[in-house]
């Protein structure tokens, strides 16, 4: 997954690949229980609860399936990153490559996943798919970048599917479609970016009265947005031109998660509940 | 399959519920300084709601806020996507919501003013939306306006005619309006005022206010329906 | 109201067209529902240039079909199944299918749905999901309450009182129209259909005032997108289906891999054609999780950035 040279599609055969990260809790610290590469996905622990995702071999390529599993312990920590971004590529073999993550963050867990970039290189068929099961307390970051071809390149296809869910309670179900003539350059979706990029937080500090949902409003900037969700989390989004401009507009939007979930707790205890946004109320 | 209605309001009943007073007319006529003055005038003696249709939404709410003759929590502002008139007339759902919202916050009230936005001669509130309805004209528009009718000038319970301080600068005849507002409209009550002398308004507020008891011995609360609610 | 459930897939004649007329009063714009103040995103989309003229505002309009237009799409299918499903049969099969696609109480039932308003609950927490837009899901549900309280006096029925009382203050949009829909006697096809057209016409008409377009070139925009738009209406209906595929797309199998405990018993019902009303219930809402998420970054900032814009014209 390491940005490889210029090369195109690999000739190599397509891989079928699971890898698995678990933590348990040990003596109140966080013991990585398993570690498991399946090459191309190939893990590192870096740090203290902090493991890199050190690929081997290029792609993900058409026809490769590969799935990384995470299950943070209760009360572990678990941080995990990528030594650089990934290019997706076609391949030799049909079919879309697939990229599929299955994360569970236990009680009074909390896991931060921020990967390197994805980039779509020209040609590609992707799909990425994320479901991330979270307990009623844990904490999460999850961010994921797209990058929309390499420099002066029309990106493949991808799809992603993106499904968080706080104790079985729906908390932000997303899918981007990137190559789709429908919505490729429409101001409604991209506009001219051609990098996306969100930032889930969610956790127990960001929880809110699910019937107060008018209550918190977004704070936006240039190409940015933290969007407080219905559920207890705020969703940063970013558009932008390229992956600095993109990372430092996601940078600046999840650094207001923190102000939110302060301010919320607080707003809570005084604020009138107000149910009728159709109306402008008071200044 | 049978409906309950218990929680649905239908805006045509009036039972135990404020009057709505819709005041509609056009742009610059004087409509929210009519409803500044009812307010100053009528605020201290019943229990007020205003919602405010207009184009730049927030600028009439924010006239009456500042004006401080209302509690601002007690105005309430409707967008209405650049068609005045469909939002008091074709489709009111916005406003019958922001009316029955505030019936909800602060209720019971006894008068529910309705102010829409600037439109033209033939914008008229639909009944579903408003009980009775004000027209506000000024002479600054001519004084033939009153004869070329309209449904807003024809129909309206009471038509005021405004600024009449500036009759004298623009040439307009306020017996010939009078007379001919006289002849279209029935014998429904015509006023002439100056808002800009008189900010009580007095004589539309004793208007306003014979309508109110009226409408409050005609209708007057069931116990069963003080607690308002809004129609999800 | 009818209780078989058209899924949009027969590619001739429907069996019964009977919901026709009402699809068309749904998705009429003089319906009196509130719907003619939002713009869905187009006012600041104006406001910022991103829309001048025809051209941008065709892949505005696209682009906001394939996105949010399909979302609401599968939602209203998916509420005007539910409400069809549970029009005769109030404490039916839909119980709380868990976020991971879990069936509810899988076999018995029991325990489950004994309120009927749960099942509308969860499925506005689907449309909450699938909305990241503080502001977005404002409008949603302003526009919902307003829908309903029409659909109410126009087409009464119990299960749009169980919605009112399920979410008081409003229930998103598409799961009011999608209710309304059926209330008024269109299949989900009808109801995606409506919920799809309503997504382009409301954002077109208010560039057609904002901009002084010519309204016919406008609506010449409308009916190039009407392939489009029985695609979406086809498409959301068969996410009712797709969603219990075990092998289906990639987040159909290993990732969801708890909705296919009885995916292949119940789908397998469902494409023998009539199955039992309440067997294809529970396949379908227990299917919910899957419904299209189709996210528009762009729509979203345009939203946030129209609520902070205090000379707005539109709701939203």
């Amino acid at each position: 997954m390491t940005t490889p040279p210029s090369s195109p599609a690999a000739s190599r055969a397509s891989v079928t690949a699971r890898a698995v990260i678990t933590t348990e809790a040990a003596g109140g610290r966080t013991r990585l229980e398993t570690l498991r590469s399946d090459p191309p996905l190939t893990l590192r622990q870096t740090g203290p609860g902090l493991v890199h995702l050190v690929s081997t071999g290029a792609g993900p390529l058409g026809g490769d399936r590969l799935e990384l599993v995470i299950d943070v312990g209760p009360g572990t920590d678990l941080e995990v990153r990528s030594v650089a971004s990934t290019l997706v590529l076609p391949g030799s073999s049909p079919g879309d490559s697939v990229m599929m993550v299955d994360a569970r963050v236990g009680a009074g867990a909390s896991l931060r996943f921020s990967p390197e970039p994805t980039v779509l290189a020209a040609g590609c068929s992707h799909r990425m798919a994320v479901r991330l099961s979270l307990a009623e307390d844990a904490t999460v970051l999850w961010r994921e970048e797209i990058v929309f071809g390499r420099h002066g390149e029309r990106p493949g296809r991808c799809r992603t599917r993106f499904d968080a869910t706080v104790a079985g309670w729906p908390l932000l179900r997303q899918e981007l479609l990137i190559g789709d003539p429908a919505v490729d350059a429409s101001p409604a979706v991209y506009g001219d970016a051609r990098c996306v990029g969100s930032t889930l937080i969610a956790g127990p500090a960001w929880d809110a009265e699910r019937d107060q949902k008018g209550e918190r409003r977004a704070t936006i900037g240039d190409g940015w947005a933290t969007l407080p969700l219905a559920g207890p989390g705020v969703l940063a989004s970013a558009l932008a031109q390229d992956t600095v401009e993109l990372r430092a507009r996601l940078e600046r939007a999840e650094s207001m998660a923190d102000v939110y979930a302060t301010s919320w707790q607080e707003k809570t205890e005084l604020a009138v509940p107000q149910r009728t946004p159709a109306v402008d109320a008071g200044p | 399959m049978g409906a309950q209605h218990d929680d649905l309001h239908d805006a045509a009943d009036p039972h135990g519920r404020a009057l709505r007073l819709g005041i509609g007319g056009p742009v610059g006529s004087g409509k929210t300084a009519l409803v500044a003055a009812l307010c100053r005038s009528l605020g201290p003696s019943m229990r007020l709601g205003v919602v405010t249709n207009d184009i730049y939404t927030t600028e009439d709410a924010e006239f009456l806020r500042r004006a401080g003759v209302l509690d601002p929590e007690r105005i309430l502002a409707v967008q209405t996507g650049c068609c005045p008139h469909t939002a008091i007339r074709d489709d009111i759902a916005a406003n019958l919501d922001a009316v029955e919202t505030l019936e909800e916050r602060f209720g019971p009230l006894d008068l529910v003013i309705v102010e829409s936005g600037g439109d033209n001669l033939t914008a008229t509130f639909s009944r579903g939306l408003a009980d009775r309805q004000i027209f506000v004209l000024d002479v600054s528009g001519g004084d033939k306006v009153p004869r070329k009718g309209g449904p807003g000038v024809t129909m309206a319970d009471l038509l005021v005619v405004n600024k009449t301080d500036l009759a004298p600068l623009v040439g307009a005849d306020l017996t010939v309006m009078s007379r001919d507002a006289a002849a279209v409209r029935d014998g429904r009550p015509v006023l002439f005022t100056s808002l800009r002398e008189d900010r009580s308004a007095h004589s539309v507020a004793e208007w306003v206010t014979s309508l109110v008891n009226t409408w409050k011995h005609a209708n007057a609360h069931d116990h069963e329906r003080t607690t308002p609610t809004t129609a999800a | 109201m009818r209780q078989d459930i058209g899924d949009g897939r027969g590619d001739g004649m429907r069996d019964k067209p009977t919901g026709d007329a009402a699809l068309l009063l749904l998705a009429d714009s003089r319906l009196p529902a509130g719907g003619h103040a939002h713009s869905g995103g187009a006012e600041e989309a104006v406001r910022l240039g991103t829309i001048t003229g025809p051209e941008d505002l065709a892949r505005f309009l696209r682009g906001r079909l394939a996105t949010a237009g399909l979302v609401t799409a599968a939602l209203a299918a998916a509420a005007c199944e539910l409400a069809t499903a549970t029009a005769d049969h109030p404490a039916g099969p839909y119980g709380q299918a868990d976020g991971d696609g879990n069936p509810p109480d899988a076999g018995t039932g029991a325990g489950t749905g004994a309120d009927p308003a749960h099942p509308w609950r969860r499925l506005d927490a689907e449309a909450d999901a699938r909305t990241a837009s503080p502001a977005q899901r404002e409008a949603s549900r302003v526009q919902g309450r307003l829908l309903l309280r029409t659909a109410r006096r126009i087409w009464p029925s119990t299960v749009l009182d169980t919605l009112a009382r399920a979410v008081p203050e409003g229930a998103h949009h598409p799961i009011a129209l999608g209710a309304a829909a059926a209330s008024a006697g269109c299949d989900p096809y009808q109801a995606a259909m409506a919920a799809a057209y309503i997504s382009v016409t409301g954002p077109a008409t208010a560039a057609v005032r904002l901009l002084g377009l010519d309204p016919v070139t406008v609506h010449r925009l409308l009916a190039d997108l009407a392939p489009a738009l029985n695609d979406a209406a086809h498409a959301a209906c068969a996410s009712l289906i797709d969603d219990v595929v075990p092998n289906g797309p990639a987040q159909n199998g290993a990732i969801q891999n708890g909705a296919t405990h009885d995916g292949i018993a119940q789908n397998s019902a469902i494409q023998n054609g009539a199955p039992a009303n309440g067997a294809a219930a529970k396949a379908r809402g227990s299917g919910w999780p899957a419904l299209p998420g189709h996210t528009a970054p762009a729509l979203d900032l345009l939203a946030e950035g129209h609520l902070n814009n205090p000379m707005k014209l539109f709701v939203s």
